[in-house]
């Protein structure tokens, strides 16, 4: 496994091929993986995530990966989830009522404000604490959601937007990142993020080994 | 607050990119990727590839300009032209287009929206319609690029689009298109107030305060092509344009 490597979930129908293109001009090395196993010991994940909250957790489930996956973030191992990846992490979503997420962020996503157009489809400036690690620089990024989380449990730190109301652009807990917005599409400023992300999350290079 | 989108379009025919495609002699504008890439640099907040090619042999090409073009850019890609069916849009997907827009296939098997946003999501599915003004003083859905008129009113097929899970509606006015007489910023309004999807504004762009009009008007975004083909004006100078005109942008 080479130092740069980074494992992506599959989840089904998700377009993965930004997230990798992404990941590439941020100088990783993605893989795409479906293996429980790999998704345990591999140093560093991304959960991506399009489609529904219900069908991806269906997936997840399915093929084993939702308890690795609570049990790595649980345990703050690197990890970045994307769009719905975020949503996963909650406790359920309005989008499917009686389907459980992860349940490593205490909160139930909700749908948009009518008030507004949805999906939100577009650029929308996200403001963080200023000492937050990752997220502290505000910037545009770009968005394609109906759901979002309101408020920020305990314990994360929380990087927001405003759509129809003030909700979650992003969460951080020491490696684990979770952003609902697309930081592979926000441009210069998302290349960014995902570059710090892989610079705080980079694992020991061990004495020779090339790669 | 969301910012409006500026949305320069790429229409490619047999892998290039072409300028007077729906009017007079084609010219060659360029290599997608490279147009995408100048593109983004001078601030587009997205892209859209339209395949025109008239041939299925020239449409091969499409999943490889739009593989080619996303390694070049770090801003969403919409992806239309021929889409006729789930595979068509999976392709087109997993080759790196963010959204996939369709236009005839679902006018004529309206199911097919309802399949691509249960299968990729609302925020994949994005509806292109064509839209053309009657003597009466309506407007009804064209297709075929315009040349089949369908009898089918545009306002009430953007509805029932939605409903079927369209998630966007890219709104072209086939009598503006190719005019450089402005968008039709009545078509807009009436589109943009019967959804509470986003809209983009297309055809007939010349200029800013074209684009100015549009988003007055209710467009969420704004599409254009000959403006920054032509090199008329940059994308960075047009939303300077805006700026300066109370028009939230990303700059």
């Amino acid at each position: 496994m080479s130092a740069d490597e980074v494992l992506i979930v599959r989840t089904g129908t998700a377009n993965l091929a930004s997230v990798c293109a992404g990941l590439r001009r941020a100088g990783a090395t993605p893989r795409l993986t479906e293996s429980p196993n790999d998704v345990a010991v591999a140093e560093r994940v991304v959960l991506p995530g399009v489609g529904a909250f219900g069908a991806a957790m269906a997936r997840l489930t399915d093929k084993g990966l939702d308890r690795v996956l609570a049990e790595r973030i649980a345990a703050g191992r690197p990890t970045l989830a994307v769009c719905l990846g975020l949503q996963l992490l909650c406790d359920e979503s309005e989008e499917t009522p009686g389907v459980r997420g992860l349940g490593l962020v205490a909160g139930c996503i909700t749908r948009f404000s009518t008030a507004v157009r949805v999906p939100q489809l577009g650029w929308n400036l996200v403001a963080a604490d200023d000492r937050a690690p990752l997220l502290h620089n505000p910037g545009y990024a770009y968005f394609a959601n109906s759901y979002k989380l309101d408020a920020a449990p305990t314990g994360w730190t929380a990087a927001y937007a405003d759509h129809g109301g003030r909700f979650v652009a992003a969460l951080e807990r020491g490696t684990v990142l979770a952003c609902q917005f697309h930081p592979e599409l926000s441009g210069p400023w998302g290349l960014e993020l995902l570059r710090r992300w892989l610079d705080a999350t980079q694992p020991r290079r061990t004495g020779g080994a090339a790669c | 607050m969301l910012t409006v989108r500026v949305i320069p379009c790429l229409d490619v025919r047999d892998g290039r990119v072409v300028k007077g495609v729906r009017f007079s002699g084609l010219r060659d504008a360029g290599s997608p990727p490279e147009r995408a890439a100048a593109y983004e640099a001078q601030g587009a907040d997205e892209l859209v590839l339209l395949d025109v090619s008239a041939t299925p042999e020239g449409r091969a090409h499409q999943t490889e300009t739009t593989r080619r073009v996303r390694e070049q850019l770090s801003i969403p890609l919409t992806v239309g032209g021929g889409v006729r069916t789930r595979d068509d849009a999976r392709a087109l997907l997993e080759a790196g287009a963010d959204k996939v827009a369709v236009n005839t296939a679902a006018v004529r098997t309206p199911d097919l929206i309802d399949r691509l946003a249960t299968e990729f999501g609302c925020q994949c599915t994005v509806l292109a319609l064509d839209a053309a003004r009657t003597p009466a003083g309506n407007w009804e859905v064209v297709v075929l690029s315009g040349r089949q008129r369908t009898g089918r009113d545009a306002i009430a097929w953007a509805g029932e689009a939605t409903r079927r899970g369209a998630g966007e509606i890219l709104l072209t006015s086939w009598d503006r298109d190719g005019t450089r007489a402005g968008y039709d910023v009545d078509l807009i309004a009436a589109v943009a107030g019967a959804v509470c999807v986003p809209v983009i504004a297309s055809g007939g762009a010349a200029g800013p305060e074209h684009l100015l009009a549009a988003l007055r008007a209710g467009a969420d975004a704004v599409l254009a092509a000959s403006i920054f083909h032509d090199r008329d004006m940059t994308v960075g100078a047009v939303k300077d344009y805006l700026a300066e005109r109370g028009i939230q942008v990303r700059r």
